[in-house]
C-alpha cells in the first residue's frame, strides 16, 4: 500500500475506494462527467457545503452537535447584508470578517446554553434552530433581499480554461473553503487547542481533571462552526446572488450524515476533515452523476439516502464494531431471556 | 506508628497531614484525620469502600478544601490554600481508577498531553512529545508502541500510560486509586515492580487496594481509615490480613477453614474427561448439592473457560457432562439454565445492576415469564411477593422495594445481583470472581450467603483466583494449571501456606 494510503483511516480508505467506483462508472455511462468543466462545477457549488463541514467537524469532534448552524447561515446572511448596507457596502474583507463575526456569536449562543445551563447539545440547538429560524421569518416577513452590493454579486473568477465542453472556472468560494479547510486542519491537528477540544470530547472527566478550560473549548468550537457558517452562508448568497430566508433550511441535515459518513464520531474525539470532504464528495459525485444520467431530480434524494446507508453499513470499521455489538447483546439476551424459561 | 513527629530518624516527611476534617453538609467525610509520607516511600491507604481515602485524596490534591484548623505541610511548608493546579505543579499525581486517559489518542500524547495544556495557543510538537513519551517509558522499563490509540491496549498497558502520563509532570508524591482492581497476577506483579522502581527514583507513592495481600507486600507503612476516622498509621512487619481487616473493619472475622465433611451425596453434577482444544483438557470432577467447590489457579489456567462451558456458552470437544445422574448436552446457556444451572460472572455482580431502576425491578428482570398473571401482563401481585422473598431469603437491608438500586450499599447490590439470579431457581450456582473489586466488609458478606445457600442445599462452584477466598469458603479446591485438572485439597486437611504455594509454584 502507497505510504499515502497507510497514513489515512480505514473509513477514509473505503470513501475513496467508493468515490473512485462511482466517478469510473459514470466517466463511462456519460461523456459529460469526466471533463474540467463538469468538475470545477462541482467544486464551486460544493464549497459551500464544505465550509459547513469543516466547521461541524470541530464541533462533532468536541462531543457536541449542532443542528442550528445552516439556519444560522441564513441569520448571518440578513445580518451582515442590512450592516453592509449601513456602511455603505464595504468590501469582500469586510464582509467575510462581519459574516465570522455574527456567525460565532450566534455559536457561542449555543455554547453558553449548553455549557453555563447543562442543557444537552442536541436539545438546545434543536431549539435554536428553531428559534433563529422564527426570528428570520418573523422580522423578515419571508422577504428575500435581491439588491446586494456589486462587490457580492460580481463573479470573482480566479482560474479559468477553455476547453471543447466550455469555460472551466474556479471562483471565490473555492479559495475560501480552501482557506478554511487549512486553517480547521491547523486548529484540530496542529493547535494545542485543537488537541484540548479532542481530549474534550474523547474524555470529558479526564479533560476535566487536567485543568483543560471546558467553558473555553466549548466557545471555541461551536464558534469556530458559527464563524464557519456566517462565511458560509455569505458565499452561498454570493453563489446565488440573493438571500432568501429558507435558502439553507434542511441543509444541516446533508451536512450532517456526510460528515458521520466520513468516520466523524457522534459522542466525540473522532473525525477527520479528509474523512469529512470525502463524506460530502460522495453525495455531491452521486447527485451530479444522477442528473447527467438525466434521472428524475424527485428521485435524487431517495438514492443519496440509499447510498449513506450503504456506505456506512458496509465500511470495515463499522462492520467491525455491528458484529461484535451482535456477538455480545446475543450472549446478553440468552442470559436474561433464557432465565425467564 | 509514630504519627506525632514532624520528622523521625529516617528523614522529614514529604507530606505532612493533622487534623485534617471536612464536612458535605451533614456528612462528617473525614474527622481528624492525620496522614504523613516521606519522599521514596510506599505506603498503603486502607479501608473499606466510603471510609474517607477518596475524600482524602482529593483534599491532597487540592479539589476538596479542608475544614480550617487542618495543618497540612509540604516539606515542611504550608499548604493549605491548594488548589487542583498548584498541587500538579508541586509534583502531587492522582491516577484514578477509571485513569482518566484519552482513548482515541495516541500513547504518546496521552503521555505528554500537558505539553498541550495551557489557555494559550501554542503549535503542538509531536516529535518531542513522541521523545518524552519514549524517554519516560524507558524509565519505567516498558515498551509500548507510541503511536498506537489507547483504545487498543490491554488495560495493564493503560495503568502503564497512567503512570507514565503522571511521571512527566515531575510527580514526588503518586495516588494510585485501586490499580490492579482489573488486572491479572502477573499484571499486578509488573505493576509491583513498577511502583518499586519509582520509590527507588525517590517518587512516595501512595497505594490504595483492596487486596491486602498486594498491600502488605509492596507497602512499608499502611494508613487506616474506617468511617471517616482515622484509625491509624502501622508498620506492615508483622501485619497480618486478619490483623489489617479487623482494623479496617472494627470487627473480627471467623477466618478457619470449613469442617471435612462426612457424608458423600450423589453428586448433582459429574464431568468426566471434558476436552476442548486450546482452553482445558481432560477435567473430571463431581460436585453434590450442598457442596461449595474452589475452582482456583492463575488467570488463563481454563478455570472460567471451563465455567462457560459447564454454563453452555461454548462446546466442548469431547468428555461428558453428567447432570443428575444423566448425560446433559447443552446447546446454549439456554439449555443450561432450563436445566438449573446459573453462572455469574465477575462484571455481573459489579456491573450487573441497572442502577437507577428499583431494588424489586432489578431483582425479578430474570424471571419476567413468570410473574404474568391474567392478559400476559405483569401481576404486581406475584412480583412483589418474589421481591419480598428474596430480599427476606438474602437478608439485603434495604428502604423500600420501589427505591433505586443506587441507594444500596455496594455489599447489599451484590445480593441483589445474587437474588436476581436465584431467582431463576438454579441447582448449581458458579460463582466467577465473585469479590474482584469487593472490599473486605461485602466480601464477608457474599461468602456468609454462600454458606448459607449451600447450607439450602445448592451446589456452589466458586471460582477465584485468590487462594485465601477459597481456603475459606470451599469444602473442597480444586486447582487448574495449563488446561488440567493438576490436584485437589481439602482445606480441612491442609494449610493456607501449602495451597498459596501449590498455586503459585
Amino acid at each position: 500500500m502507497p505510504r499515502f494510503l497507510s497514513s489515512i483511516g480505514a473509513t477514509e480508505r473505503w470513501l475513496i475506494l467508493v468515490i473512485a467506483c462511482i466517478c469510473i462508472g459514470l466517466s463511462l455511462a456519460t461523456d459529460t462527467f469526466f471533463t474540467l468543466v463538469n468538475a470545477f462545477d462541482l467544486l464551486n457549488s460544493s464549497a459551500v457545503n464544505v465550509i459547513f463541514a469543516a466547521g461541524l467537524l470541530v464541533v462533532l469532534v468536541a462531543g457536541g452537535i449542532d443542528i442550528s448552524f445552516a439556519v444560522g447561515a441564513s441569520v448571518v446572511q440578513y445580518l451582515a447584508v442590512i450592516a453592509l448596507m449601513k456602511l455603505g457596502g464595504g468590501n469582500w474583507a469586510i464582509g467575510l470578517i462581519l459574516a465570522a463575526f455574527f456567525g460565532f456569536c450566534l455559536g457561542a449562543v449555543n455554547a453558553t446554553l449548553i455549557y453555563h445551563f447543562r442543557i444537552i447539545s442536541i436539545v438546545v440547538t434543536i431549539a435554536t434552530f428553531n428559534l433563529f429560524f422564527g426570528l428570520l421569518m418573523f422580522f423578515t416577513g419571508g422577504v428575500s433581499i435581491y439588491l446586494l452590493p456589486d462587490w457580492m454579486t460580481r463573479r470573482v473568477i480566479l482560474f479559468e480554461h477553455e476547453t471543447p465542453a466550455g469555460w472551466a472556472e474556479i471562483t471565490l468560494p473555492v479559495l475560501v473553503m480552501a482557506v478554511v479547510v487549512l486553517a480547521t486542519w491547523f486548529l484540530m491537528r496542529k493547535l494545542s487547542l485543537g488537541r484540548q477540544i479532542f481530549a474534550m470530547g474523547d474524555n470529558v472527566e479526564g479533560a476535566r481533571r487536567l485543568g483543560i478550560n471546558i467553558g473555553a473549548m466549548h466557545y471555541l468550537a461551536y464558534g469556530w462552526l458559527g464563524a464557519c457558517a456566517g462565511i458560509a452562508g455569505l458565499m452561498q448568497a454570493h453563489y446565488a446572488q440573493e438571500v432568501v430566508p429558507n435558502a439553507l433550511y434542511g441543509r444541516e441535515l446533508e451536512v450532517l450524515a456526510a460528515v458521520v459518513l466520513g468516520g466523524a464520531r457522534l459522542g466525540g474525539g473522532r473525525g477527520t476533515l479528509l474523512g469529512a470532504i470525502l463524506g460530502l464528495a460522495l453525495v455531491a459525485i452521486t447527485q451530479n452523476g444522477l442528473n447527467l444520467l438525466g434521472v428524475s431530480p424527485y428521485a435524487f434524494r431517495m438514492i443519496v439516502g440509499f447510498i449513506i446507508l450503504v456506505a456506512i453499513s458496509m465500511s470495515g470499521e463499522t462492520l467491525g464494531f455491528l458484529t461484535e455489538r451482535m456477538r455480545r447483546s446475543r450472549r446478553a439476551d440468552d442470559v436474561a431471556s433464557g432465565g425467564a424459561e | 506508628m509514630n504519627n506525632d513527629a514532624t520528622t523521625d530518624e529516617r528523614g522529614p516527611y514529604l507530606l505532612r497531614l493533622e487534623h485534617v476534617s471536612k464536612r458535605f453538609g451533614g456528612v462528617q467525610a473525614l474527622d481528624d484525620i492525620s496522614f504523613n509520607i516521606r519522599p521514596g516511600e510506599v505506603l498503603c491507604l486502607a479501608g473499606e469502600n466510603g471510609c474517607g481515602k477518596s475524600t482524602l485524596i482529593k483534599t491532597i490534591s487540592g479539589v476538596h478544601r479542608p475544614e480550617p484548623g487542618a495543618v497540612m505541610e509540604w516539606e515542611g511548608q504550608d499548604m493549605t490554600g491548594l488548589d487542583p493546579a498548584r498541587a500538579r505543579a508541586m509534583g502531587i499525581q492522582v491516577i484514578w481508577q477509571d485513569l482518566a486517559l484519552f482513548p482515541e489518542m495516541s500513547v504518546a500524547e496521552n503521555i505528554a498531553f500537558e505539553r498541550n495544556l495551557g489557555a494559550r495557543p501554542r503549535v503542538v510538537d509531536a516529535a518531542a512529545m513522541r521523545r518524552e513519551a519514549g524517554a519516560i517509558l524507558e524509565r519505567l522499563g516498558v515498551s509500548i508502541p507510541l503511536d498506537a490509540p489507547v483504545r487498543s491496549l490491554s488495560i495493564a498497558n493503560r495503568q502503564l500510560v497512567a503512570i507514565a502520563r503522571a511521571l512527566v509532570a515531575d510527580a514526588r508524591l503518586v495516588f494510585m486509586d485501586e490499580p490492579t482492581a482489573s488486572l491479572s497476577q502477573k499484571e499486578t506483579d509488573a505493576l509491583i515492580a513498577i511502583v518499586r522502581r519509582l520509590s527507588e527514583q525517590n517518587i512516595a507513592v501512595v497505594f490504595v487496594s483492596h487486596r491486602l495481600a498486594e498491600v502488605l507486600e509492596i507497602s512499608s507503612r499502611v494508613t487506616v481509615l474506617r468511617d471517616g476516622r482515622y484509625v491509624g498509621t502501622y508498620s506492615t512487619e508483622g501485619m497480618t490480613q486478619a490483623r489489617l481487616t479487623e482494623l479496617m473493619t472494627g470487627s473480627s472475622f471467623d477466618y478457619a477453614a470449613r469442617p471435612e465433611r462426612t457424608d458423600r451425596p450423589a453428586p448433582i453434577l459429574s464431568v468426566k474427561n471434558l476436552t476442548r482444544e486450546g482452553e482445558y483438557r481432560d477435567v473430571s470432577f463431581d460436585i453434590a448439592p450442598g457442596e461449595v467447590v474452589g475452582l482456583t489457579g492463575r488467570l488463563g489456567s481454563g478455570r472460567t473457560e471451563l465455567a462457560l462451558s459447564l454454563f453452555g456458552m461454548t462446546r466442548p470437544d469431547a468428555g461428558e457432562i453428567i447432570w443428575q445422574g444423566r448425560p446433559l448436552r447443552l446447546q446454549s446457556n439456554r439449555d443450561a439454565i432450563r436445566a438449573g444451572i446459573a453462572y455469574v460472572s465477575e462484571d455481573r455482580l459489579s456491573l450487573g445492576l441497572v442502577q437507577p431502576q428499583s431494588i424489586a425491578d432489578n431483582t425479578v428482570v430474570t424471571v419476567l415469564d413468570r410473574l404474568l398473571g391474567p392478559g400476559k401482563l405483569l401481576s404486581p401481585k406475584k412480583k412483589k411477593r418474589l421481591v419480598d422473598d428474596w430480599i427476606d431469603r438474602l437478608r439485603v437491608k434495604i428502604g423500600a422495594a420501589g427505591d433505586p438500586v443506587s441507594t444500596l450499599s455496594g455489599g447489599n447490590q451484590q445480593r441483589i445481583v445474587l437474588a436476581k439470579w436465584l431467582a431463576t431457581e438454579p441447582k448449581l450456582l458458579i460463582l466467577d470472581s465473585p469479590t474482584v473489586g469487593v472490599d473486605v466488609g461485602a466480601r464477608a458478606g457474599i461468602f456468609a450467603i454462600v454458606d448459607q445457600l449451600a447450607k439450602d442445599g445448592l451446589a456452589i462452584l466458586l471460582i477465584s483466583d485468590e487462594a485465601p477466598e477459597v481456603y475459606f469458603n470451599a469444602d473442597r479446591i480444586l486447582h487448574m494449571r495449563d488446561g488440567r485438572l493438576i490436584e485437589e485439597f481439602i482445606p480441612a486437611r491442609t494449610t493456607l501456606d501449602h495451597v498459596e504455594e501449590a498455586i503459585h509454584a
